[in-house]
């Protein structure tokens, strides 16, 4: 790929960086709220899901603060004037002041509360929108060689949609919080709290998001299908860009289910329409068909983006060409099409045997495509020059850490082990290898491989790699112990324990608490980055695709020509990177340059 | 219909003419190379949105099919109480109407504004129409019978205990059918009003004419299924 040599057709007319705007703070507020320009929509969708990404990890540190110690009635003989009293008392209700705080009636309630907003806030205002809006949107019609992508407006509208659906969630936190759990079940959430409106705050918080969602979704399909570049084939686009057109496929056909659900359930809680009622003859069953209808689909929204991140991590910084360049592009497809008929692994106990078995059968199906993925990345890395920084540690970690993630899932789809394992500690351990051992890590990787080129400022490479090892450190304290809590009986959920289980909370809560280190390494690095980061160049790591050819940050239109196809994106063999030195980045096929 | 040139149209006068909306002055947006990708765009657009309308729905028609094998009889007592005239009288006009939605799109095509003009109003018309039989004849009567959902639910004579919930995936379904007329009569409206205003479309510029129409009819088309099966299968 190359633009059209710029000098040569006689320069380029002058034009700044994305990131310059007008003089003058209110200028440059209404510049950025009004923009359609994709680069700062996507930046703005930056900064929005990482303090959602706080606000849900915050509530996940007090979930595990809670479970420190298990709650212990405490019985002291104490001589009260003269004579010996019983005294009553009990410990390990630690999160009795926040209860105070929130007007939950104890700790036992600030927890289910806490738990819940952890759950929402982290899927449907962090990890679904986090990679495809903000590094998606940003890097999508860049990487193509588009200038935009099909509908700049729609693309700003999705943007405020989903601030006005966290405001929603973030306003039914505010009144109390709710204590449904993230996946609203009913009919428990249509009849706790019924005297209050923030359950159906953030019902409608969901709701709204997925609007957002389907708009994103939508926006990228089109510009994929429309904006590619000239030369471009389909099987010329990054990997990056087809985890992101399989995770759009998945939010346009399966969010709307979910619209109409939550519709039925806002109405079902504020004039009991009856159809996910009992009592009324009503299916609760129903609601979750049409829950994990989309719910389950929206697991690989979360990951395929990641999946495709880590291909490119991979490639570039072991500058080799991808392994099985198609049958990574196909197997994103795949999971995108087996995610629709996988929803009844969450029901398994609510339908008969057939219904079962066959839901157990096609779970397994999608280990499949997600093993070929590994193995093609396994075999990308194999006699590659690996160069080991931050975005590659990060790689390495995600093929660590999701292959765990992805192998604990079997025992979860084979019947007769998920009898002894659903609903335990070893689903939220094998969910969140999956999702934060997946989708974060390659999030985090993908931050840190394109922040020179969205922010023209080289990060601290000791700084990123020492937060990536404490991450990845406090990541696996954090959840391996909880496979052994889950496997020995520790339901999900619960405030409380027997004592048996407390050495091993304690471990996963130690955990939490180096996970929140590794965090703030990497906040201080970024930040320093930002005001005293050593200015970018072009192509810091020698990429091929089309964002290493343009400047860093790159300019308003993306790319001063517009640019064309002429090589694949990962034929290290045989191209020298863009601004590079062929000294630098010496091919196989011309020793002459060695 | 015949081709019609612009001397067929009363000459365009001097405002519009020379308006950045007037269909003749569209420029295409800066990051498509040309009007037809970002036509094509537009309506490929489109057809995914509908998409995410046609599974909007299915959640409703999913709804009834399960509750229609639990409890066939109070199914059966539900489309009993509707009355298929009202029904085919309404399916009649969205189907007037999505023939005009269709033939404005072909005249904004041919470049015939005030044909385009007429069409379009005449399918306003028919969802207001629309709009008000539902109210008239059956939401008001069946409220005032008490055939309400949910809560409100307070008909007397109900056979079976479960019609409450039959009239609750009623209300559901055609409420949401009613909001998704009132969308698409709106967006018609915004044609029109930028027709007359600016003369916006014509053959070079007629992609929100098309891609209103189309939406247009898939409201149609949700309601060919719903009436149907609220009004017809027993």
């Amino acid at each position: 790929m190359s633009t059209l040599d710029a000098h040569a057709s006689g320069g380029h007319h002058e034009e700044g960086s994305y990131l310059s705007g007008p003089p003058g703070m209110i200028s440059r507020i209404w510049q950025w709220a009004s923009t359609v320009d994709h680069k700062k929509i996507g930046v703005m969708y930056l900064v929005a899901v990482l303090t959602m990404f706080f606000l849900g990890g915050v509530a996940a540190l007090a979930v595990r603060y809670e479970l420190l110690d298990p709650v212990r009635t405490v019985v002291t003989q104490m001589e009260v004037d003269g004579v010996m009293t019983e005294v009553v008392s009990t410990t390990g209700q630690r999160l009795d002041p926040i209860a105070k705080i929130i007007g939950a009636d104890d700790a036992n309630q600030a927890y289910n509360r806490l738990f819940t907003l952890h759950g929402a806030v982290m899927v449907f205002m962090f990890i679904v929108p986090s990679i495809p809006a903000s590094l998606g949107n940003f890097f999508l019609p860049i990487m193509i060689g588009a200038k935009d992508v099909a509908f700049p407006r729609l693309n700003l509208l999705s943007w405020y949609i989903y601030v006005v659906g966290s405001t929603f969630g973030v306003l039914s936190i505010i009144m109390g919080g709710v204590d449904t759990g993230w996946t609203f079940y009913t009919p428990y959430s249509t009849s706790t709290d019924a005297d209050h409106i923030r359950v159906v705050f953030m019902v409608l918080a969901a709701f709204i998001l997925g609007f957002s969602s389907i708009l994103t979704g939508l926006n990228f399909v089109v510009t994929v299908h429309k904006l590619r570049a000239p030369g471009m084939g389909w099987f010329d686009m990054p990997l990056f860009i087809w985890g992101l057109y399989a995770t759009s496929i998945i939010q346009v056909l399966a969010t709307p289910v979910i619209g109409i659900t939550l519709f039925l359930l806002i109405f079902e809680r504020v004039m009991h329409i009856g159809i996910f009622d009992p009592a009324m003859g009503g299916d609760p069953v129903l609601y979750q068909h049409f829950f994990w209808f989309y719910s389950h689909p929206v697991v690989y929204v979360m990951i395929l983006p990641g999946m495709g991140i880590i291909s490119e991590l991979l490639a570039v910084h072991s500058r080799k060409h991808i392994f099985g360049y198609r049958a990574i592009a196909f197997s994103s497809l795949g999971i995108a099409a087996v995610s629709f008929l996988v929803w009844g692994h969450h029901i398994f106990t609510a339908m008969g045997e057939l219904a079962a078995i066959l839901f157990s059968g096609l779970t397994f199906l999608v280990a499949i495509p997600t093993a070929i993925k590994v193995f093609n990345w396994i075999a990308t890395l194999y006699k590659g020059s690996i160069a080991i920084n931050t975005p590659m540690l990060y790689g390495l970690i995600f093929l660590f850490t999701f292959s765990i993630g992805g192998l604990t899932g079997l025992p979860l789809a084979t019947l007769s082990t998920d009898l002894h394992l659903h609903d335990s500690y070893y689903v939220v351990a094998h969910f969140h290898y999956v999702m934060m051992g997946g989708t974060v890590m390659a999030f985090m990787g993908g931050i840190h491989h394109w922040w020179p080129k969205m922010f023209g400022k080289m990060y601290n490479e000791w700084g990123g790699m020492l937060g990536a090892t404490i991450v990845f450190i406090g990541f696996n304290i954090t959840f391996f112990t909880q496979f052994f809590l889950g496997t020995q009986g520790m339901p999900r959920r619960y405030a409380n324990y027997v004592d048996e289980f407390q050495t091993l909370h304690v471990i996963s809560t130690y955990g939490s608490w180096i996970l929140l280190l590794g965090f703030l390494v990497h906040l201080v690095t970024l930040l320093h980055s930002l005001i005293a980061g050593e200015k970018a160049p072009a192509n810091p790591w020698g990429g091929l695709t089309l964002e290493w050819e343009t400047e860093s940050p790159p300019i308003e239109h993306n790319f001063h020509h517009e640019p064309v196809c002429t090589h694949g994106p990962y034929d290290f063999d045989t191209v020298v990177p863009p601004h590079c030195d062929p000294k630098d980045y010496p091919l196989p096929s011309n020793p002459g340059s060695h | 219909m015949t081709t019609m040139t612009d001397t067929n149209n009363p000459p365009v006068p001097e405002r519009i003419a020379k308006h950045p909306n007037f269909w003749r002055n569209r420029k295409h947006a800066e990051h498509f190379r040309n009007h037809d990708e970002e036509f094509d765009a537009a309506k490929f657009g489109m057809w995914l949105f509908l998409t995410t309308e046609v599974l909007l729905f299915a959640g409703i028609f999913v709804a009834y099919a399960v509750f229609r094998m639990m409890y066939p009889d109070a199914w059966s007592n539900g489309s009993h109480y509707l009355d298929w005239r009202f029904g085919g009288a309404n399916t009649v006009v969205l189907l007037i109407s999505s023939w005009t939605a269709a033939s404005a799109v072909r005249c904004a095509q041919m470049n015939n504004q005030k044909w385009l003009k007429i069409n379009l109003i005449i399918t306003i018309l028919c969802a207001f129409i629309f709009l008000w039989v539902k109210l008239q004849f059956e939401y008001f009567v069946k409220l005032g019978d008490g055939k309400a959902p949910g809560t409100f639910f307070s008909y007397p004579n109900a056979h079976d205990a479960h019609e409450q919930l039959w009239w609750s995936l009623y209300y559901m379904g055609t409420g949401l059918h009613a909001l998704h007329v009132v969308i698409g009569a709106g967006l018609l409206c915004w044609v029109l009003v930028r027709s007359i205003k600016y003369q916006a479309y014509g053959p070079g510029e007629y992609t929100m004419v098309e891609n209103s129409a189309l939406y247009w009819h898939i409201v149609d088309l949700i309601w060919i299924f719903l009436f149907p099966l609220l009004y017809l299968v027993h």
